[in-house]
């Protein structure tokens, strides 16, 4: 089976599509969120206990990619990268027409807090050997997305475990 | 302030969480894809969604789900626990008129050699007998009264 081209090997470990998020971490997002989820923890809705325990308010940290999720609209946009350009670029890459994400880890650093502004780059971490499972043949990848805010502090990763493949004839 | 919640000595392998149901409805559905930012028509659309995606309905988003998995945690552990660590598997969708149920139990109980003390827990969510989300999450709690996860920075802070 073929070997990874020069291309896909010098992704892995490079630090890709870096970009900042397009508006500042705010509380509005924060209270619709816990809204949406009936999420009572006073970190979010009690300024005191906030001081107290996290040095001031917060937002949850499952909240971490929804501060670059693009505006629905922006004036002068045209096109821009899709989240998760790497996974999109490897299937193009080793021609794997069809993809699924089998796994998504999410590890937690210092607090995102209102104001924060933060930044993200994409890094592939690994490709493996061709592999043929019940959805076809092809391969898995590991993308990782970095979270760091204005302070350059490392704020969070997403890890993401993708199949992409060819169905079988 | 007087909030405080799970200490180590409060926590053993095997314990179960107190069950959630949610009633999911559109609203619920719509809400948290746009507290999420997440503006695809399948989340919103029940033509689009049924037409396009090929499911009954429209279908609560992965943020959303990963965004009940934190406050069914947070309920339990109160604030001073810290999320460290969240896995995701997503195995089906969840859908208006559906139940949802999240359960946990404790997979494991360890104190890092920052003494910081981690609980390992196994979550789920299912909609009648099926199990729709599967999730793994590693949250630190008070060692003991007076310790504060959330002080936590650099070499001490470990997920």
């Amino acid at each position: 089976m073929s070997e990874l081209s020069a291309e896909v090997q010098g992704w892995i470990g490079q630090r890709r599509y870096e970009q900042q998020g397009e508006f500042d971490v705010e509380r509005g997002y924060v209270f619709t969120t816990c809204a949406s989820v009936e999420n009572g923890n006073p970190l979010f809705w009690d300024d005191e206990a906030a001081a107290e325990i996290t040095g001031g308010p917060i937002a949850p940290p499952t909240m971490i990619s929804v501060w670059f999720r693009p505006h629905y609209w922006a004036p002068g946009r045209s096109e821009q990268a899709q989240p998760l350009q790497v996974h999109f670029d490897l299937k193009q890459a080793l021609a794997l027409p069809e993809a699924v994400m089998t796994d998504n880890t999410i590890t937690f650093g210092e607090p995102v807090r209102p104001g924060d502004r933060l930044t993200t780059w994409q890094v592939l971490r690994s490709v493996s050997d061709p592999k043929t499972t019940k959805l076809g043949s092809g391969r898995f990848w590991v993308i990782d997305v970095e979270y760091q805010n204005q302070k350059g502090e490392w704020v969070g990763t997403e890890s993401y475990t993708g199949f992409g493949y060819r169905r079988d004839a | 302030m007087s909030v405080r919640g799970l200490t180590l000595d409060q926590v053993q392998v095997g314990d179960k969480l107190p069950e959630l149901a949610v009633e999911v409805t559109p609203t619920t559905v719509v809400l948290g894809a746009l507290a999420s930012r997440d503006w695809r028509p399948m989340h919103h659309d029940k033509d689009f969604a049924q037409e396009r995606n090929g499911t009954r309905h429209i279908f609560v988003n992965t943020p959303h789900n990963a965004a009940y998995f934190e406050r069914y945690i947070s309920d339990w552990t109160g604030p001073y626990g810290r999320l460290g660590r969240i896995q995701f598997r997503m195995k089906d969708s969840v859908f208006p008129g559906d139940t949802m149920v999240f359960h946990g139990q404790v997979e494991k109980v360890e104190t890092d050699p920052a003494d910081c003390a981690w609980v390992e827990l196994l979550l789920w969510l299912s909609v009648g007998e099926k199990v729709t989300t599967q999730c793994n999450a590693r949250v630190a709690i008070p060692a003991h009264d007076g310790d504060n996860p959330w002080a936590r920075r650099g070499e001490a802070w470990r997920p």
